[in-house]
């Protein structure tokens, strides 16, 4: 839709035009920085509801990732008794499952957020893109929360972080470019296609065998590794055992790879989904 | 403001195309792969016939133009009522203007911030409370985090639920929703306003309100466009009013006759659904008769002693004057127990619209409890004669109608109550 406001304003009113479009689309920066306070209010409400009527509450944050630390130290750690390069099974996957939450999180949650939002899709207009992208800040909170057993891991098994450790930032910010570009996917396609919601569980499923979180990379080699690598996660979770705990991680080709793939996915993502944003209050 | 009127809204040509079964049927994979494989399978079938058609066009019957090259301007601080049946393309003009869905052809262009209000409570979160809701209900409408910081008691006041403010609104009755959803769309500050249906929603008083602040807001000199199938509040606050039938723009003007014009073209069944009555030259038409209470709530039956009110909704064709109207109540029996009519209070009761509500207030009503059959006649000018004979009920309930705390019950009182009082005296030895 094309509906920039022009430069002709009459009493300070803006001037909207209203015709069909066409194509491919550009973002519109200005009219999404106009809207920020809305990208407040939807992350606002998805934290405030989000553990609304629960007994724990945000212990949930925690409790989640522990849990799964608990039964992949069971299982992996100690039957299959996976190696782990002298670090201990929980901490090794812990460190592993926090940005991985972060991820999955905002895959479930953003991948559904047109589906979700149906009535204000269909009634209000807003640029339609706040809503993926606003779920995100939600899982970055529940990942801040998850952070502080990390910190109490490190502590009781004598981590302590390298250097390498200022590199956390940028590591999340690709977790964060991989979640939403996968979510602007796949909330526009489900938008559409219904059959996308029943896919998401599957497929984050498979994404989590596809990441080295409950083995480490080792276990995959040779040329496998490249098609592996294509996998920004793997990029992301090695990142976070060399930056914490100190692990061998080779800055080769491939750990750019996984950079270039979530831009690619990041991207492709926003004009997917902008391309068909004029469809969605219709076909929603 | 400049006397001059200046646009704000100028619309050519838009139209809207709708797949039929868009809105219902969702596309699965399946089905888009399934019907890509069979029309492979069909070019591989034939693949030296040359298809007749270069692609099977969309067959026309498939779509359905919900709005078809409409055209309009409207002036700033013009109140525009958009009236038409169901499926005539209004709420469609109204997500165009609000930008929420693209025209299919045509173009608008809209002069000032535009606020839509396409259904009371947008943006509702059950699991927040008020004050939550409000502030994410401003801002999906385009709200400030200051603007509404600014204007939160103003809206709570309106929305009169103070007592409600940190309650989930899940907790809150439908009616509380749709008051708290008004509150905060009325106080929207942009120049242009869109309003579908509200008015016809809560109960009488706050409809009421919500007029009165519609009424307000348009005194302010901004543009509202008001969809609702509400045609009294389409009189009363528009300006001007333009009707759209089957996706079309086929009248425009003055509100009493866009609402006139709808009405004709509706005959058989009313624009307001069902038809109590209908004179016999189908000028007049009783449309609905509603009992409020004191505080102008719809009630389905009063309580013996209640102050009530009739309220009739008559529907009009090329008539003016004065009415007489006439309420009769029969009991079970087919007895007339009581007669109410303007008659004999000697007010005088005007139809200059098309659709008129006379209201009957009845004070401490003497009727003892039963079912009752009101009889209702209308007789006006030109000969105008429309009599509803039968399926208006005024159900009456045991009350404590003398306050004594004693309830009157049937079946032995009769069909009146009348105040009264008693006492006892020693005789007199002289009376006989």
């Amino acid at each position: 839709m094309t509906h920039s406001p022009t430069t002709q304003t009459r009493e300070h009113s803006p001037v909207f035009k209203i015709r069909p479009s066409k194509g491919w689309r550009r973002l519109n920066l200005r009219e999404l920085w106009e809207y920020r306070e809305l990208l407040y209010f939807f992350a606002w409400r998805d934290i405030k509801v989000r553990y609304k009527q629960t007994v724990i509450g945000v212990a949930w944050a925690v409790l989640q990732p522990f849990l799964l630390m608990v039964v992949f130290t069971i299982f992996f750690g100690r039957l299959a008794a996976i190696p782990t390069n002298g670090v201990p099974y929980p901490l090794f996957s812990y460190v592993a499952l926090l940005p991985w939450g972060l991820f999955a999180a905002g895959l479930a949650t953003g991948g559904t957020s047109i589906t979700a939002n149906q009535a204000l899709i269909t009634r209000v207009y807003f640029p339609r893109i706040l809503l993926p992208a606003s779920t995100i800040v939600a899982a970055l909170l529940d990942f801040g929360i998850a952070s502080v057993v990390l910190v109490a891991l490190m502590v009781y098994y004598g981590f302590v972080p390298t250097l390498a450790a200022i590199a956390l930032p940028l590591l999340i910010m690709l977790a964060v470019v991989t979640s939403l570009g996968a979510g602007f996917w796949l909330s526009a396609l489900d938008a559409r296609y219904r059959d996308i919601r029943y896919t998401i569980p599957f497929l984050t499923q498979l994404w989590l065998f596809a990441t080295p979180v409950i083995y480490p990379p080792s276990f995959v080699s040779g040329p496998l590794r490249w098609i592996y690598s294509i996998n920004p996660m793997v990029g992301v979770v090695n990142g976070f055992r060399w930056a914490l705990l100190g692990q061998t991680f080779a800055f080769d080709l491939s750990s750019w790879l996984s950079v270039v793939v979530a831009l690619v996915i990041f991207v492709s993502g926003i004009f997917y989904f902008l391309r068909v944003e004029k469809t969605l209050p219709d076909v929603v | 403001m400049t006397k001059v009127s200046e646009l704000a809204i100028r619309a050519e040509n838009l139209s809207k195309r709708y797949r039929i079964g868009m809105l219902y049927r969702h596309d699965t994979l399946r089905d888009t792969l399934a019907s890509s494989v069979s029309r492979a399978r069909e070019r591989l079938r034939r693949p030296h016939k040359t298809p007749t058609s270069p692609d099977p066009t969309p067959d026309a019957s498939a779509f359905i133009w919900a709005l078809n090259e409409v055209s309009f301007e409207v002036d700033q601080g013009e109140v525009l009522g958009i009236v038409g049946p169901n499926g005539a393309g209004k709420t469609t003009l109204l997500k165009i203007l609000s930008r929420v869905t693209e025209p299919t052809a045509g173009r608008a262009e809209v002069h000032g911030r535009i606020g839509s209000l396409l259904e009371v409570g947008t943006g509702f979160h059950q699991e927040l409370t008020g004050r939550e809701n409000v502030y994410l209900s401003g801002a999906i409408l385009g709200m400030k985090r200051r603007e509404i910081d600014r204007k939160f008691d103003e809206i709570v006041a309106f929305a009169e639920f103070e007592k409600f403010l940190d309650t989930p609104v899940k907790r809150y009755s439908s009616g509380m929703q749709v008051r708290l959803g008004f509150a905060v769309a009325a106080h929207l500050d942009t120049e242009i306003l869109l309003v579908d249906e509200v008015l016809a929603v809560g109960d009488t008083a706050f409809q009421k309100k919500s007029l009165g602040k519609m009424r307000k807001i348009t005194r302010e000199g901004r543009t509202v466009l008001v969809v609702s199938h509400n045609l009294v509040s389409i009189q009363e606050i528009c300006t001007r009013a333009i009707m759209l039938s089957k996706g079309k723009l086929v009248c425009d003007g003055d509100p009493r006759y866009v609402v006139d014009q709808y009405l004709k073209s509706v005959p058989t069944s009313s624009a307001a659904g069902t038809v109590l009555a209908r004179a016999a030259d189908d000028r007049a038409a009783l449309l609905s008769v509603d009992l409020t209470d004191e505080r102008d709530q719809v009630i389905d039956r009063v309580v013996s002693g209640q102050t009530f009110a009739i309220r009739c909704t008559v529907e009009t064709h090329d008539v003016s004057g004065s009415v007489a109207i006439d309420i009769g109540f029969d009991d079970s029996t087919g007895r007339r127990v009581a007669n109410v009519t303007n008659v004999l209070t000697n007010e005088d009761l005007r139809i200059d619209s098309p659709l008129t509500v006379f209201s009957c207030r009845i004070p401490e009503v003497p009727l003892a409890p039963g079912e009752y059959n009101m009889i209702i006649t209308l007789r006006g000018p030109q000969n105008l004669w429309l009599v509803c004979p039968s399926g208006v009920t005024l159900r009456v309930e045991s009350g404590d109608f003398f306050g004594s705390g004693k309830m009157v019950e049937s079946p032995w009182i009769g069909t009146s109550l009348i105040r009264h009082s008693w006492k006892a005296e020693p005789a007199s030895k002289k009376t006989p």
